[in-house]
């Protein structure tokens, strides 16, 4: 790898002295800065619609302000505890499933001695996080089918009723969860056997010689030693917990479940396309409320995991 | 590694034991991510009547190409697909170039100001405007229901900029840039003739990357465009397979009703194959490059 000399100083090291010397690598940056003040930053610009009386003649920056009248609507709305519900459940269940089968499917994979099957393990399972999140929807509607699907079919011909996953809304969290599983948990493992790969050896040996199983060395070698990256992870995953994979749940939603898969995400969208006359601002502020929750949770996360654990994400 | 460490020994009882258990659960596990694509595969081959009838298990009963040929003349997937490679290609054009430049110069220790760009680049991960000023602004810009309203937002993911920006930091020796400087190279120069010659895996893994965002992205189409002659195919796809527009397809290709529900059926399945059919059949091929990304990227930036 590379020394870790330290370039030359330039000179001096002002402002204008910087510009002088750099000022080509700051030339590159104009383009990518420019980018993230318009399509990063400017939608940010525009979340004050969410504390405005929002008329389009106006425009963003005209429009009266009225505090926070829009947010207590959606809190005194009918949908506000349905659709936070079902945001907290289908993400708790998710973080609480996903990540534990990642690593789950880790530590068996990296014991395992055949190099040729495990190899073709993990071509394997990594292959459906490659499929689309339309097609892997379809393809559940397939096979879960209640007349048709093969699922269904391997359940009758084993002499069980058919379950009717797709038209009992019930099944919609089970299907979301373990859908992502099917999909996620191959590539999520990625990170979990590279962590594993990179204990040293000579640990490993040394319980060996002093007669450790191997579950005794998942628990006291392995599991302690990537304690870290696991503790990153669940960090950016309790993040996003505003953020259920929104699409996939939009994809996933139709009539019959949506008792179950209205999220906020797909609740703004709903409010928003499903009207004539679209209420920006109301549906604004419900983005922002679910955003704000998200970074809150995200930077208590941070702060707790880097007073226990040491390991944080800044 | 990991058989050295363990051949070191013979297996205790409960080692084998363990090692029949890992061995069995691992099977599984990629059965089941096998099984729905080759059901789905063999399904796509089958006849109609032996999918309903519940006779497909494994491999296709009674072949044919009926579903593959009513696709075949159905003109807006290939509209779609059109529309999808062009997206895949420009768009990950613009992703690979803007984010070089901004991986390049941030990746440089002797750059001043970068601690307040790299705040701006890493914040955005944290805390995003939502859908609707997102939509607001596309609107704004003039860039609703065109192209360019799903080849500009997104033009630069902070995460892939980290893996470029470890990648440089790492693997381009400040020795380098220390001799390029002494014969009166410039960065501009530097960046084009030196840092990008050796960076070749890492564009690869980006541009891989970007490439399957692009070509399995939806739901921006769905927001931002309303002309069928741009939407890219996973919004054909959404309609006809989630959606209901699944009569559009075997329109005059079919007599009465009953006939219709059946080749409805097995157009799902062919339509799904033809659809994945690109990214699994290169994905083996690839396959190392995404793994050696997400490697790269698990160096904390």
């Amino acid at each position: 790898m590379s020394t870790k000399k330290e370039l030359t100083p330039r000179k001096k090291h002002g402002f204008l002295a910087e510009m002088g010397t750099n000022w080509q690598l700051y030339a590159m940056l104009i383009l990518p800065i420019a980018y993230l003040l318009i399509f990063a930053y400017g939608p940010m610009l525009g979340v004050q619609i969410a504390f405005k009386d929002f008329k389009m003649g106006k425009g963003i920056w005209g429009s009266e302000w009225i505090g926070f009248d829009h947010f207590i609507r959606f809190f005194k709305s009918m949908q506000f505890p349905l659709v936070m519900k079902n945001t907290l459940i289908l993400s708790f269940y998710n973080l609480l499933v996903s990540t534990p089968m990642a690593l789950f499917l880790a530590v068996c994979v990296n014991y395992l001695t055949n190099q040729k099957y495990k190899k073709t393990v993990q071509m394997i399972t990594y292959a459906p996080h490659f499929v689309s999140v339309i097609i892997m929807v379809a393809i559940m509607n397939q096979i879960l089918a209640t007349r048709t699907g093969v699922v269904n079919n391997m359940i009758a011909a084993l002499g069980f009723e058919r379950v009717e996953f797709l038209g009992n809304a019930s099944y919609f969290r089970h299907l979301y969860v373990w859908s992502g599983v099917w999909q996620g948990a191959g590539w999520n493992s990625i990170i979990y056997i590279s962590a594993l790969a990179g204990i040293d050896p000579q640990v490993h040996e040394a319980a060996i010689v002093d007669g450790a199983t191997k579950v005794r060395r998942i628990f006291s070698i392995d599991l302690p030693s990537i304690l870290p990256t696991i503790v990153i992870l669940m960090i950016m995953n309790v993040g996003n917990i505003m953020n259920v994979g929104m699409t996939k749940v939009f994809a996933m939603q139709n009539t019959l479940n949506k008792t179950y898969s209205e999220v906020i995400e797909t609740y703004v969208y709903n409010v928003t396309f499903a009207s004539g006359m679209p209420n920006y601002d109301y549906t604004t502020a419900i983005g922002l409320f679910n955003s704000v929750i998200g970074l809150a949770l995200i930077v208590t996360v941070n702060a707790i995991s880097r007073k226990l654990t040491e390991s944080s994400l800044w | 590694m990991s058989k050295n460490k363990n051949a070191l020994i013979a297996d205790s009882l409960p080692d084998k034991i363990f090692n029949v258990f890992i061995t069995i659960i691992t099977f599984l596990f990629t059965v089941a991510c096998a099984y729905p694509l080759i059901y789905v595969l063999s399904a796509s081959f089958s006849d109609p009547m032996d999918i309903f009838a519940g006779r497909v298990w494994l491999l296709p009963v009674n072949p044919n190409l009926k579903g593959y040929e009513t696709i075949f003349a159905y003109k807006d997937i290939w509209v779609g697909y059109g529309n999808s490679v062009f997206y895949t290609v420009f768009g990950t054009l613009i992703n690979v170039f803007m984010t070089v430049l901004a991986a390049y110069p941030l990746s440089r220790k002797d750059l001043k100001y970068q601690k307040p760009i790299i705040m701006m680049f890493t914040f955005t991960m944290l805390f995003n405007a939502g859908m609707i000023p997102n939509y607001l602004l596309i609107r704004d810009l003039g860039i609703l229901n065109t192209r360019w309203a799903l080849l500009l937002p997104g033009a630069i993911s902070v995460y892939n900029m980290i893996i470029v920006r470890t990648f440089f930091r790492s693997n381009i020796p400040d020795e380098l840039l220390e001799s390029a400087r002494l014969d009166g190279c410039s960065d501009f120069t530097f960046l084009l003739k030196i840092v990008l010659p050796l960076s070749g895996a890492v564009i690869a893994v980006i541009s891989l990357y970007y490439a399957v965002g692009h070509w399995n992205q939806y739901f921006n189409a769905v927001l931002y465009l309303t002309d069928k002659k741009i939407y890219p195919l996973q919004v054909f796809l959404r309609n006809i397979l989630l959606q209901t527009s699944i009569n559009d397809v075997s329109a005059g290709s079919v007599a009465n009703e009953t006939e219709r529900t059946y080749l409805n059926e097995l157009l799902k399945y062919s339509l799904i194959v033809v659809a994945s059919a690109p990214l699994l059949a290169i994905y083996p091929f690839i396959q190392k490059y995404f793994v050696k990304g997400v490697m790269v990227g698990a160096v904390k930036g």
